[in-house]
């Protein structure tokens, strides 16, 4: 095990692949010899050189247009679009393009591409650089949709998405890049569609994403100095989504809460909810509750984005009166 | 501002090209006018865009492309589909939304992409396949596979963002593709000039981006052949990017639901007068094609466009099993365990 930064955790996903399979090429805005503006691609352009590891101008549409056309004809692209915001920019080519193209040929074209984003909150950006946007992704049929909590997640799932045979929405959440952790060393590759049990507790589930994973962990801390004592389950993968996990803990504690980044409204944990209502009614011993940012854009003043996000605070508080 | 490229010396083009040119120009007439036949019969659903007068430019580029080369067009591309290759019938099914339909009934006339015959796809979001084209372009590159991308679009795609972000990196990275605008003077319902800054929408532009301007009648199956070997070959031989205007002129309206009544007559008149097929069928006989073989050439298409309407009609419906299949790489429709 060696300790790596979730940054430095992204740089070594792409070096590991880039270096398994030629076909890999990895472009967007400043990767190369800048080594992207979060400093998580710092190595690789001197590594793989300019060809596969190629600065564009800031065209999002032709970003993300051309690794699609490179994906169907034979390449395994990696494009980087530097804010989750962004996508925006070029949602067509994602939303319209890349998600529907294999379904409408039935499946006469492949679609082998990764697309990393800096996702989310905590950095005092402002409403239009720190959405949580994965439920955009969720929402449209065609998309895998990753998102990771910690460095060793981010190595083995980014890895996962650059094998996969279709395209992946890859989330890395900006406030979590400087947080250290244990990476496997050597080969690392996990698999996208499973939840991971963080902390087992027999009184509640509390399901939780990226940078709401850690703020989950440290409220099930406290909750369990009160006697309140909570299952962690970090989703990673939206689609596909590992129902069996996640409503297998719902079942053996009977509670679910969710803790969302996103603003209120269909966000991911509201599809869950729906699916535990669905599927375990008789076993839920109480209201679902999810935890979300008001259905506001996001402020940029630090006391402001502080407590428009789910803090750790809120998080005890809601668990615990809903528990009471 | 612009430069015309005259129309090249018959000589130029070979009299086996010639013919194939014409064959393949009749052969996308007889199909659009079958489709639209059977919109009237109510058996083709949805909506239809068809390329009526358009042929000369699909048909010129579709002879002068390598069978591997990719072609990239719009919602308005059975023409250039049908011109790699692309079976008649399974497009003539798709329409129908037959089970043996080329995308099996789901992506209907709109989305028409036979990736065997390199025919990469038909988009229906103005713009957007520039850029897959050129992404395309720079898999041909870097995989050093001599391969071109050829993208077809329409006169109104100059004015969508797609259009400069793709044309900007195509230049910059000196990719192997050729971007071909058919100016059919109206963006829909609306003439072209009225909403664009400039008066050769693509032409014009292309000093922006370093490229050489270039203007052409899209009506002239010979010149459309030259600038489709030239551009080819510029693109294949390394030399990057081109930008081509081709002037040319739908004989229907935008779609289906278009009876064109906004255009003005006279300006109809002179284009039918124009058309490519019309034009090149006596330019045939005065370069000494014999009339018999024009007119073979004219059955055979005739009987091909009937085989496959035959086998269209004959197809069942698409299948509900489709439904749920090929939204990922394994088949299937799974978003959970």
């Amino acid at each position: 095990m060696a300790e790596l930064s979730y940054r430095e955790a992204i740089a070594a996903g792409i070096a590991q692949e880039m270096a398994r399979d030629p076909m890999v090429y990895f472009i967007g805005e400043d990767i190369g010899a800048a080594g992207g503006v979060f400093k998580a691609t710092v190595g690789l352009f001197d590594r793989f050189g300019p060809d596969r590891v190629r600065d564009t101008p800031i065209s999002e549409q032709a970003i993300i247009g051309a690794a699609m056309g490179a994906a169907m004809t034979g390449l395994r692209p990696i494009a980087e679009i530097m804010f989750s915001d962004f996508l925006a920019t070029c949602w067509d080519m994602i939303a319209n393009q890349i998600a529907k193209t294999r379904y409408m040929t039935d499946g006469q074209v492949s679609l082998p591409l990764v697309i990393r984003t800096a996702n989310g909150g905590g950095t005092r950006f402002g409403a239009q650089h720190s959405q949580s946007l994965e439920n955009w992704g969720m929402a449209v049929p065609g998309l895998k949709v990753v998102a990771p909590s910690n460095p060793a997640d981010a190595k083995g799932l980014l890895a996962a998405a650059i094998r996969d045979n279709d395209p992946v929405l890859f989330f890395e959440q900006k406030s979590l890049y400087g947080v250290k952790g244990d990476v496997p060393d050597g080969e690392h590759v996990d698999a996208l569609g499973r939840a991971k049990v963080l902390r087992d507790g027999k009184d509640c589930t509390i399901v939780a994403l990226a940078a709401m994973v850690p703020k989950a962990l440290s409220a099930a801390e406290q909750l369990a100095a009160e006697g309140i004592q909570a299952t962690v389950v970090d989703v990673r993968s939206l689609v596909p989504l590992d129902t069996r996990t996640i409503l297998g803990e719902v079942v053996k504690t009977g509670r679910l809460f969710t803790v969302e980044e996103n603003p209120r409204l269909c966000g991911w944990g509201a599809e869950i909810a729906s699916l535990a209502a669905d599927e375990c009614f008789d076993d839920l011993d109480g209201p679902i509750v999810r935890i979300t940012t008001p259905h506001v854009p996001l402020p940029a003043a630090d006391v402001l984005e502080d407590a428009a996000m789910p803090s750790v605070e809120r998080i005890v508080q809601t668990v615990r009166k809903s528990m009471r | 501002m612009s430069t015309q490229v005259e129309k090249p010396a018959a000589a130029d083009v070979d009299r086996p090209t010639r013919l194939r040119l014409y064959q393949l120009m009749v052969e996308l007439r007889d199909f659009e006018q079958r489709a639209y036949e059977l919109f009237l019969e109510n058996l083709v659903r949805g909506t239809s865009h068809l390329a009526l007068g358009q042929e000369a430019i699909a048909a010129a580029y579709g002879v002068a492309m390598r069978s591997d080369d990719y072609t990239f067009c719009t919602y308005r591309g059975h023409n250039h589909t049908l011109a790699r290759g692309a079976s008649m019938a399974a497009a003539m099914a798709e329409l129908l939304g037959r089970a043996n339909g080329m995308l099996h009934g789901k992506g209907g006339s709109m989305h028409l992409t036979d990736v065997t015959h390199g025919a990469m796809g038909s988009y229906a979001i103005v713009g957007a396949h520039l850029p897959i084209a050129a992404g395309a372009a720079w898999s041909a590159q870097v995989r050093k596979s001599g391969q071109v991308a050829v993208c077809f679009f329409g006169d109104g795609t100059t004015n969508i963002g797609a259009f400069h972000e793709a044309l900007n990196l195509a230049v910059v990275w000196k990719l192997p593709v050729v971007f071909v605008c058919e100016n059919n003077l109206y963006m829909e319902y609306t003439p072209i000039d009225s909403v664009t800054a400039v008066k050769h929408p693509a032409a014009d532009r292309a000093s922006a981006y370093g490229l050489e301007s270039i203007l052409v009648d899209g009506n002239d199956a010979d010149v459309m052949y030259d600038i489709a070997r030239q551009t080819i070959g510029k693109a294949r031989a390394g030399g990057g990017p081109s930008l081509v205007e081709a002037l040319t002129y739908r004989h229907g309206g935008h779609s289906r639901a278009d009876p064109a009544k906004y255009r003005p007559e006279a300006e109809v008149r002179e284009w039918m007068a124009r058309d490519p097929i019309n034009r090149y069928r006596p330019r045939l006989l005065e370069a000494g094609a014999d009339e018999a073989e024009i007119r073979d050439i004219e059955t055979r298409a005739q009987q091909k466009v009937d085989a496959a309407t035959e086998e269209a009609r004959n197809g069942a419906p698409a299948t509900v099993d489709a439904i749920e299949r090929q939204v990922w790489s394994d088949g299937s429709a799974q978003w959970r365990n």
